[in-house]
């Protein structure tokens, strides 16, 4: 069986891009800590709700970063290719 | 046989029979000193949301200045907008937050609107690096001025905190900062973007009524309201810790 070097490129570019978004575990993981303690924040203090909320969310959007360069190393090698050409 | 299926112009025949559409297209070339660049789609959707504030601002001044007893729900609207934007900045910078307020509502609603212009069919403008590191370019900028004007030679000092040794890795950290800020707001709306290329190109016709509606108010509204909060709230943060001087 012959296997041709652009094959086998693409190949391993998608195995490269599936490995790269595990990335999205870390994440996934810190969000759920966060959302976790905010509920329970708003269970002690109902009134501070809005607060919570946004605190909450700026810490989950800054924990989001490290997947994102998971997915932007992963979309790179499915649709620009940089070692195929 | 893997060869033929496999190799990239497969691939490349693959995506454009399933229709998936989320790359940038070059759409008019224009002769740069020697180089070839071109006008993409970016630069048309940046150019439509440009727009569509400036109509928007031209609309909500000629409502707001109108003298009447019982102001229109655009004049309204524009008020509670304003003010929630001003309580948004004084809360996190503090009395002297009134000089950003120009900077971090005008960023607020561009990138809001951008955000968002997936929904109206456009290509979120976004979702292309060039804009983000941009936006993350300038603030790299407000947030050096600031720590410039307002520490002195602290600014200098600071990057060899605690000794000398540190000083690359300082450096680093500084420069990760708007990586990481234009990073952030890119791979998230190019992510919603991707989503809903694969969904509309992947799903069979009958899933296509009713169902992306859903998928729409989470990629495009939420995620994209939330990515310009933050973006926002950021841009606040580093440019207040570097305002605070020491004054011990």
């Amino acid at each position: 069986m012959k296997i041709e070097i652009e094959g086998l490129i693409g190949a391993c570019s998608a195995i490269g891009a599936g490995l790269a978004v595990i990335a999205g575990i870390g994440p996934g993981i810190g969000q759920g800590i966060a959302a976790g303690y905010g509920a329970s924040a708003v269970g002690r203090n109902p009134g501070a709700k809005g607060d919570i909320m946004s605190t909450m969310l700026l810490g989950q959007a800054v924990a989001e970063t490290t997947g994102l360069y998971g997915l932007v190393v992963a979309l790179l090698l499915m649709f620009l290719k940089p070692f195929g050409k | 046989m893997i060869s033929g299926v496999a190799t990239g112009t497969g691939l490349i025949h693959m995506e454009e029979e399933a229709n998936i559409d989320f790359f940038i297209h070059e759409l008019y070339p224009i002769d740069f000193f020697g180089h070839t660049v071109y006008i993409t789609t970016t630069h048309v959707c940046t150019l439509i949301v440009f727009v569509t504030i400036i109509l928007l601002a031209i609309a909500a001044r000629k409502s707001v200045l109108k003298k009447t007893d019982n102001p229109s729900l655009f004049a309204t609207g524009t008020e509670l907008v304003i003010n929630t934007l001003l309580n948004f900045v004084d809360s996190s910078m503090g009395k002297s937050g009134k000089k950003y307020i120009n900077y971090v509502g005008t960023l607020f609603i561009f990138v809001f609107l951008s955000n968002i212009s997936g929904l109206f069919g456009l290509r979120p403008p976004t979702a292309d690096y060039g804009t983000t590191l941009c936006i993350a370019l300038i603030t790299f900028v407000m947030i050096q001025y600031a720590a410039v004007r307002y520490q002195k030679w602290g600014a200098v000092k600071g990057l060899f905190e605690p000794i000398f040794l540190f000083f690359p890795i300082n450096v680093i950290s500084e420069i990760a900062t708007p990586v990481s800020l234009s990073l952030r707001l890119y791979g998230n709306i190019l992510a919603g973007t991707v989503m809903m290329a694969l969904y509309y190109g992947l799903i069979p016709i009958f899933f296509k009524f009713g169902i992306p509606s859903a998928l729409h108010v989470y990629f495009d509204l939420f995620s994209g309201a939330i990515q310009a909060y933050v973006f926002c709230m950021l841009t606040m943060v580093f440019v207040a810790d570097k305002r605070n001087v020491d004054t011990a």
